[in-house]
């Protein structure tokens, strides 16, 4: 591994990810869009609880589940299915012919995506206690960003491993992601505490990073609550997270190698709308 | 006339093969089935997780009539605006569809009727889920059939009529813009009674709940297929004031004025997209 290789895919992060960042900014409507409209679905949720006398806990459950769905879409739409769209519009068999490493690319999606995403929850998040006035603890804030690093790590490494995976799914990418929209949203449980699914349903959603993220970021800001509502104990989370980090990088690069050869032998890495 | 009617029919067919043909039917009507129940089973399991499993009670049957219910808005909205999106960033088709000689907006309802048919039998599965499964109070021979048909229809065209407006607004939003249906439909799931009762909210946004006309769909089509739940929540849902043909004279007055105010907004904006260059624009970051 030479310098030059290492700055050139360094550059390839940057090039990648330049375009997800200012992006956005150049079409300023995703502030009302992403931000202020999404709340609202939130807000019904807030208000269900209300209604029925909910320890006020549970608006904060939502806030911070309805702010994390939007780590849970990006990795949906802007990195899973982002291959099959680069493929759709062209861009693929540029991003392969290119003198550089292909995690590059995926990086530098990973690296935009969560720059962005990470805007947009943090504004849901702010607005969503300032509307309904709830509070958090900030007692451990160094495990508070710890969980929030791995558990990012894990789940951007889940979205390069599907983002090669749904290259070989052709027009189906877009109903996969749809359908692992409101299912994920239930088996995570980004609106409730997943320890209300049982233990095993939840172990079983635990392969999914954002379930044990968003578990254990509940524990931290609601330390009060304690076993009652936690599934796993907070080291524990950040250790099988930790795990997971390893496991989905790894395996997005086997995956990636395997679908692009796949890709390559079967004719379909460029073939548009099949 | 004739010409629309075919347009209509192509389109639909168009539109049921770009939601059908890209699996085998078993996977399809298994997506079908899965993502609308899930959708309402979170809303389930927050219940259960507060009342330790009381289904038995009227507000269950009607947080979750009303969830089931809400997936028209979600998906008809939706549907509407993602013709404009996908025709034009993902196939790049929207300027043939465009300038060929054809009802553009006719083009877009045959693509909506398909999302509406299967729409249809999401709710249909999630109401027959939640009367085996969860006790949902729905009580076949008590349906009041007239409000619900008479509701049923109204509603869905108003919906159509306000996508037709969103789909206009999509021609000048980039990719993201596809948020803008979320988040409309966000809108009426908090004023509009969806999952719980419009008293909860505070007095001012009471008063816009009764300025939205998904608020009295709901409320119509819950009549229809709930009199004796509605009956039974009396005051509580804030609605019980108004007579089922006050309900219904608000829904076709309120589609009426939607039809021209979509109409004028989808001209103002096709006109903008046309002047801007944004017809076949495409914004894949």
């Amino acid at each position: 591994m030479t310098e030059t290789w290492l700055l050139r895919n360094l550059r390839a992060v940057r090039g990648r990810a330049y375009p997800r960042i200012v992006g956005a900014n150049r079409e300023p409507s995703w502030v009302f869009f992403d931000i202020v409209l999404p709340l609202l679905t939130v807000a019904a949720y807030a208000y269900i609880y209300k209604f029925m006398d909910a320890p006020k806990e549970f608006v904060g459950f939502v806030i911070l589940g309805g702010a994390m769905t939007a780590f849970w879409l990006n990795i949906l739409w802007s990195m899973a299915s982002q291959l099959y769209w680069e493929k759709e519009t062209g861009n693929l068999s540029l991003f392969m012919m290119a003198p550089i490493s292909r995690m590059s690319i995926l990086a530098g999606m990973a690296v935009g995506g969560l720059f962005f995403t990470t805007l947009r929850a943090a504004s849901t998040m702010i607005i969503g206690i300032v509307v309904f006035g709830i509070t958090l603890s900030l007692s451990d804030p160094l495990m508070l960003i710890l969980v929030f690093i791995v558990t990012m790590i894990a789940l951007y490494g889940m979205g390069m491993m599907f983002a090669s995976l749904y290259l070989v799914f052709g027009r189906e990418a877009y109903h996969v992601s749809n359908l692992m929209t409101e299912p994920i949203y239930l088996a995570s449980g980004f609106y409730f505490p997943v320890k209300a699914l049982g233990f095993w349903a939840a172990a079983g959603a635990s392969i999914i990073p954002i379930t044990l993220g968003l578990d254990a970021l509940r524990q931290l800001f609601y330390p009060l609550t304690g076993e009652q509502y936690q599934f796993l104990p907070v080291t524990v989370e950040v250790a099988i997270l930790a795990v997971l980090c390893v496991m989905f990088i790894g395996l997005s690069k086997l995956s990636l190698d395997y679908m692009e050869k796949l890709g390559k032998s079967t004719g379909r890495l460029t073939l548009r709308w099949q | 006339m004739r010409n629309d009617l075919r347009t209509f029919k192509n389109a639909a067919w168009l539109g049921w093969q770009m939601e059908a043909n890209w699996t085998d039917p078993f996977l399809f009507a298994t997506y079908s089935v899965v993502k609308p129940l899930a959708g309402t089973l979170i809303l389930v399991f927050m219940y259960l997780v507060i009342t330790s499993g009381e289904t038995g009670v009227a507000f269950f049957s009607f947080m979750y009539v009303g969830n089931a219910l809400y997936m028209y808005v979600a998906e008809v909205l939706f549907g509407v605006t993602w013709v404009i999106h996908d025709d034009r960033e993902h196939y790049m088709t929207l300027k043939q569809v465009y300038i060929a000689p054809i009802n553009f907006h006719t083009y877009i309802f045959g693509r909506a009727a398909v999302k509406i048919a299967i729409t249809t039998v999401g709710v249909l599965l999630t109401l027959v889920f939640g009367v085996l499964v969860l006790g949902v109070d729905i009580d076949v021979s008590a349906i009041d059939w007239p409000v619900l048909l008479a509701s049923l229809a109204l509603g869905l065209a108003c919906l159509c009529i306000m996508g037709l407006a969103l789909g206009g607004i999509s021609f000048l939003t980039a990719k993201h813009g596809e948020g803008i249906n979320e988040g409309v439909a966000g809108v009426f799931y908090v004023l509009s009674g969806v999952v719980f009762p419009i008293t909860i909210l505070p007095g001012w946004a009471q008063g816009v709940s009764k300025l939205l006309p998904v608020t009295y769909w709901m409320e119509g089509v819950r009549r229809g297929l709930e009199p004796e739940v509605v009956a039974s929540l009396g005051g509580t849902t804030g609605m019980a004031g108004f007579s089922d043909l006050t309900l219904m004279a608000i829904l076709a007055i309120s589609s009426a004025i939607f039809l021209f105010i979509s109409l004028g907004v989808f001209r103002a904006a096709d006109r903008a997209a046309r002047r801007k260059g944004k017809i076949d624009w495409t914004t894949a970051y």
